[in-house]
């Protein structure tokens, strides 16, 4: 085959231009595209075709790239996002479409779906809701909950006028449905997510793993394996670390090695790296990596761990215990034993992946003494932080710069990849890039823990809640992480959003082999809240109450203590969340009775459940600053730090800062996070950013525009107009005009400036966990129908209706997007996710909801303003996705009458409930 | 190391015939199973010889196979899941057809072949069941000729098959069917789309009169590699449609699934996969019966 003995030109067309390459035998198109060609609008997710996101069409028809040769390209015509929506009218009414419904999110699922849109569109130019669902069922969304996309493929499609608000746009005011300010480079391929921003010729890194879940390890000659392999440029290893070779989210539980210096503790977890040129590294072989494993005994599940011969994880965490929580109040027990009725369940959840659909990437080069990291994150201060012991670099040289996230969830909340580039930008001088592939993000990166739980509940005669007791063990892996947070939180929220006067809630978090579980959309409180209202149905039942009215006679209300002795004197909103459902609930009621009058093999049930959740952190400080300047050519500038993962906050504090100031939001320039431009407006998590980083936002809009009204002594309610480099003032029938450009301008360059911190109001909680956790719960309520084929277990729900207490919506698009995307996930959790370590580390093992598994959602959005958020905002990322889950498995109960305790309800699950409790 | 386009058979048979070599085709398996690992070894790319692509009617392969007379199919090696989605073939293809809408997603139908998926031996190969219930024959050519062999004798194992080295899959044959056959496919996954399935059900029924004159019954994902279930399909012939229809699962016997060994995996336990088997072949034979190809389990 002497022919293909060499590299040979490969030409095709690409969007519409003539390309030439010279691929590797057995590229892939997708690899060329991007790294020959610069089409990084062609987004790479799992490279095994799970995912979709690299779509792109060929000769017509779309095709993973991921899983095409280059070499199939030539002489075809490729056509990929940024091509198609230069050129093509559908793609032009997609673009409008994608952002009148904030179909995009995190955008990186967005190149994928519109490609396949367009293919569709040129087959089936007015298609119904199914066809879009056929036609993109190839590409997984984690952010969106794909209604949105089905929507905008629908509306392009029919050539309607864009679902949109024209006075929102004018005006962004805080309550309108504003398009995403970052929304246009989303849709159009031009956003640069964590691989998109490494420079030409960077070096490139790769992580060796363990293969084994405990396991000592000798390295061979590492300098020798260097020496042989031409253009690797350095093997970096735990003697590489000039500072401390541990990291950690939590003060007192830094234990996690960046790289393990001589047994491993899970499988994934990184030994060394290797970095070299980007030609060399991708003919690298890493199982020729001199390194040699001796295998240990590992426990994998809790029941092994605390037993009492159990292999110990670390020397100073007895039993394999890391740490517990622990509120009560009243008397539990006597409460119990007085109640008429009591119902008791053990519950049982999996490890949950967080499935984001870009892997963690990035790239890191030295700037002077200075290093500066360009990489995904939710947390860059955190990172610069976590940093700062490892590398033994002062904060000031150590430089965070966030690239667009592709969804995060929690997991990108700890550091991955940082060190690892950091070290090796300092080892060799030279920029570094890395880009996790699916199977390491699966294996090395964070999980939600599983848990067990055992809960007893008691109701009076009436229908009270008479006694409440909780016990989880939650499996936290082999290192801390946020371990201690779920471990906290679960107890303070395990009661649900009700009044219970006698309660004692314990948690552990208990180490394994496992890989570590962090933080994941609601820390632990997603799995309390399954046992809770499972049992709260089931305690209805007991009392031959509606479940829906006995939570309404229970629901906690304004001057009713929390299960932590907390009372808020206004914004407790779970009731009117409920109440919100009863039409609804009545009316699936009659529907499911109606269906099983007339069928038998189908069964069709309505469930319900309701959650709460504490915004920020717990008890504890976790303040935001904002800031914000008039430059001297009468710019106002908004130094926005609070990371954007998809949820929006680009957006909304923007608007609320808007409000401040009293001005249209598309007037203010925007300085994205970068911890060189942009102060510390903390983590994106806890469903902390509207509120905190809101506040801090307010804040700095009224400092300044306090600071632009007294320039010229006008009133607090003088009107303030930015246009062409002056300001103008208009107070009642006068008029002032500020020219900024006769202000001297500050060091940064403002001539006006304004640096605001906000901290929520808390207090510590004593040994009882009594005290003040949050300033702001926001709440929720969930009703789900199903339908169960009885004979196979399968479960598909087929509505939802979702009401939520957001206290004040700064965007109501936002927030739809907000509970389309979590109830997805909580659904996700509920039917068929379950990480198993070393057994489902892609994305065709574990599976995550496609287009096709969710069904409609009926957003309701409930405003009790909260006394301490911004114009009475609440928080809401997390909260959606507590109640979905129980509210599925109710409405399993509701059609079968038998209660699932094992998540995910999987059909053989379901189908082995429904065998022992009878059904043939 | 080196990627052959192949212009034509022999080309690519040459190539193969000297070793080190992979076939690659639609590259939807071969990627996901090369992983991040550096290719060793050559390429040869199969998918531009003229005549591998396409379906066409065939008399002669069928009856010279020696296992079925008469005229029959021809689906080239390359042909690819869309390209049957779109074809213009009889009732008892309908299964086949709703196997290749649940393969991946249409990224993965316009690109996978359906010899990629025979050779790939996934013991869920979505295409393998209809396949076996119409009869199937493969065909493998290498540079000293041609051999067929039934599609069960082709498929030894998980990801074992008796292709040499040196041969391509080059096409499947299926004989024609009876007349009024009908064919049906179920597949039961956790999820719509994109899903590897926990059990899937193909048939293949002729009616005559109310009757069944004639079936065909093939399982996926309970076995080795996907299994007929001859015991069922001679109790069902002669039985009359309405018995069928009202016996349901429980017609279904232990002595019926006898062919099948399921695993208990991630995706289900073992004693659910033989329960849903009957299940998805009572509704499978029902679909079939009542002339509705594809549906989802």
């Amino acid at each position: 085959m002497d022919k293909a003995t060499a590299p040979e030109l490969t030409a095709f067309r690409l969007n519409g231009r003539i390309v030439e390459i010279t691929p590797l035998p057995g590229e892939r198109l997708s690899l060329a595209l991007r790294e020959r060609l610069g089409a990084r609008d062609v987004k790479i997710g799992c490279n095994a075709g799970d995912c979709g996101a690299c779509t792109v069409i060929v000769n017509g028809a779309p095709v993973c790239a991921c899983l095409m040769p280059a070499q199939q390209a030539a002489g075809a015509q490729v056509e990929t996002l940024a091509g198609l929506v230069a050129s093509d009218p559908h793609a032009q009414a997609l673009v409008t479409s994608f952002q009148a419904h904030q179909a995009a999110q995190c955008g990186i699922c967005t190149p994928g779906m519109m490609v396949s849109a367009v293919a569709l569109l040129r087959d089936q130019p007015r298609p119904d809701a199914a066809q879009v669902q056929d036609a993109l069922g190839g590409v997984l969304c984690r952010c969106t909950g794909y209604r949105k996309i089905i929507d905008a493929v629908v509306e392009a499609g029919a050539g309607r006028a864009p679902a949109g608000d024209a006075s929102a746009e004018a005006s962004g005011d805080v309550g309108t449905a504003l398009h995403r300010l970052d929304g246009l480079p989303k849709v159009t391929g031009t956003e640069a997510f964590g691989d998109d921003v490494a420079p030409a010729g960077a070096l490139v890194l790769r992580v060796i793993r363990a293969p084994h879940a405990h396991a000592g390890f000798t390295f061979g000659d590492l300098e020798g394996y260097r020496r042989a392999h031409p253009g690797l440029h350095a093997v970096l290893t735990a003697a590489d670390i000039p500072g401390l070779n541990a990291f950690g989210v939590i003060p007192g539980f830094i234990d996690q090695p960046v790289f393990a210096v001589d047994h491993v503790r899970f499988r994934g977890e990184a030994v060394a790296a290797i970095v070299g040129d980007a030609s060399t590294m991708a003919q690298l072989d890493l199982e020729a990596f001199p390194v040699t494993w001796q295998p240990r005994p590992a426990v994998m599940d809790m029941g092994d761990a605390l037993a009492t011969d159990a292999p110990q994880l670390h020397q100073n965490r007895a039993g394999n215990i890391m740490c517990g929580g622990h509120v009560s109040c009243g008397d539990a027990d006597s409460a119990l034993t007085r109640a008429a009725h009591t119902v008791t369940g053990q519950f049982t959840t999996a490890f949950v992946e967080h499935g984001y659909i870009e892997p963690e990437a990035g790239f890191a080069e030295m700037e002077g003494d200075r290093v500066v990291i360009h990489a995904c994150t939710q947390a860059p201060v955190m990172d610069q932080e976590a940093l700062m012991p490892i590398l033994a670099l002062p904060r000031e040289r150590i430089r965070i710069v966030p690239t667009a996230v592709g969804g995060g969830f929690g997991s990108k909340i700890d550091i991955s990849l940082q060190p690892f580039l950091a070290l090796a930008a300092m080892k060799t001088g030279r920029a570094v890039r890395m880009t996790y592939d699916r199977v390491e993000t699966m294996q090395s990166t964070t999980k939600r823990h599983p848990a067990q739980i055992t809960m007893q509940i008691g109701a009076d005669s009436t229908g009270r809640i008479c006694g409440m007791t909780f016990e989880g063990d939650f499996n936290t892996g082999a290192y801390a992480s946020w371990g201690p947070t779920v471990a906290n939180r679960v107890p303070v929220h395990a009661s649900g959003p009700y009044r219970v006067a006698d309660y004692r809630a314990t948690s552990r978090a208990i180490h394994t082999h496992c890989v570590p579980a962090g933080a994941f959309r609601g820390f632990g409180v997603p799995q309390s809240a399954i046992a809770q209202e499972s049992l709260f149905d089931d305690l209805a039942d007991a009392l031959g109450m509606d479940a829906l009215e006995f939570r309404v006679l229970n629901a906690l209300e304004d001057g009713v203590p929390t299960v932590c002795g907390q009372v808020f004197a206004t914004g407790v909103g779970i009731k009117p969340c409920l109440e919100a459902l009863r039409p609804a609930w009545e009316r699936a009621k009659a529907d499911c009775a109606a269906f099983n009058a007339a069928n038998s093999t189908h069964r069709r049930g309505v469930g319900l459940a309701a959650g709460w959740y504490g915004c920020g952190n717990t008890s504890m400080p976790n303040p935001s600053t904002i800031r914000a300047g008039l430059r001297a050519d009468g710019a106002v500038v908004l130094h926005q730090g609070a990371m954007d993962i998809g949820q929006g906050s680009n957006t909304v504090i923007p608007q609320i800062f808007a409000r401040a100031l009293g001005g249209p939001v598309r007037d203010i320039a925007l300085i994205g996070p970068d911890t060189d431009l942009t102060p510390d407006a903390g983590k994106t998590s806890a469903s902390r950013q509207t509120f905190v980083t809101g506040n801090a936002a307010r804040l700095a809009g009224e400092a300044l525009r306090a600071a632009i009204l007294s320039q010229v002594n006008a009133s607090a309610e003088a009107v303030i107009t930015l246009s062409q480099g002056a300001v103008t003032v208009s107070d009642g029938a006068q008029h002032f005009t500020l020219d900024p450009a006769r202000l001297p301008p500050n060091a940064a360059g403002y001539v006006l400036e304004a640096v605001e911190t906000y901290d929520p109001p808390t207090k510590p909680l004593d040994a009882n966990g009594q005290g003040e956790p949050y300033a702001q719960y926001g709440y929720a309520a969930h009703l789900v129908v199903v339908e169960v084929d009885t004979a196979l277990g399968r479960v598909r729900p087929l509505q939802f209706v979702a009401a939520h207490d957001v206290g004040r919506a700064i965007n109501p698009l936002l927030v739809e997007g907000q509970v389309h995307g979590g109830i997805a996930q909580g659904m996700g959790m509920a039917l068929m996710e379950e990480y198993i370590p070393h057994r489902t580390e892609n994305l065709h093992d574990y599976l995550i909801p496609t287009i096709g598994d969710v069904p409609p959602i009926d957003t309701l959005i409930i405003e009790v303003p909260d006394a301490h958020g911004p114009y009475g905002a609440k928080g809401l990322g997390e909260h959606v996705l507590i109640p979905t889950a129980p509210a599925i498995l109710n409405a399993i109960k509701h059609a079968t009458g038998v209660r699932i305790t094992q998540i995910p309800a999987t059909p053989a699950r379901v189908r082995a409930a429904l065998k022992e409790a009878g059904d043939a | 190391m080196g990627y052959l386009v192949a212009a034509s058979l022999p080309e690519a048979l040459t190539a193969l015939g000297q070793g080190e070599c992979a076939v690659i085709a639609g590259g939807t398996d071969w990627f996901p199973a090369q992983g991040t690992r550096p290719l060793r070894g050559n390429l040869v790319d199969i998918t531009r010889i003229p005549g591998l692509r396409g379906i066409t009617r065939d008399t002669a392969t069928v009856a010279g196979a020696g296992t079925g007379a008469g005229a029959g199919w021809r689906i080239g090696g390359t042909t690819t899941w869309t390209d049957i989605i779109r074809a213009d073939l009889p009732p008892a293809f309908d299964g086949l057809k709703a196997a290749a809408c649940e393969v991946g997603s249409i990224q993965i139908q316009n690109a996978g072949t359906i010899a990629g998926n025979l050779c790939n031996a996934s013991p869920a190969a979505d295409g393998v069941p209809p396949l076996l219930a119409l009869g199937a024959l493969v065909e493998l050519t290498s540079q000293h000729g041609s051999r067929r062999m039934p599609l069960d004798v082709f498929l030894k194992g998980p990801r074992q098959t008796a292709r040499m080295p040196g041969e391509v899959l080059t096409a499947i044959l299926i004989p024609d069917q009876p007349q009024g056959a009908q064919g049906a496919f179920l597949k039961l996954g956790a999820r719509h789309y994109l899903v590897i399935s926990i059990a899937m059900v193909a048939t293949v029924v002729t009616v005559d009169q109310g009757l069944i004159t004639q079936a065909a019954v093939a399982v996926g994902s309970c076995s080795a590699t996907a299994q007929r279930l001859p015991a069922l399909e001679a109790d069902l012939v002669g039985q009359s449609c309405d018995a069928v229809l009202g016996g349901g699962a429980a017609m279904i016997t232990q002595a019926h699934l006898a062919p099948l060994s399921p695993i208990t995996d991630m995706r289900a336990s073992a004693g659910y996969r033989t329960e849903a088997v009957a299940t998805l072949t009572a509704r499978a034979l029902k679909a079939a019966i009542m002339g509705r190809g594809a549906a989802h389990g």
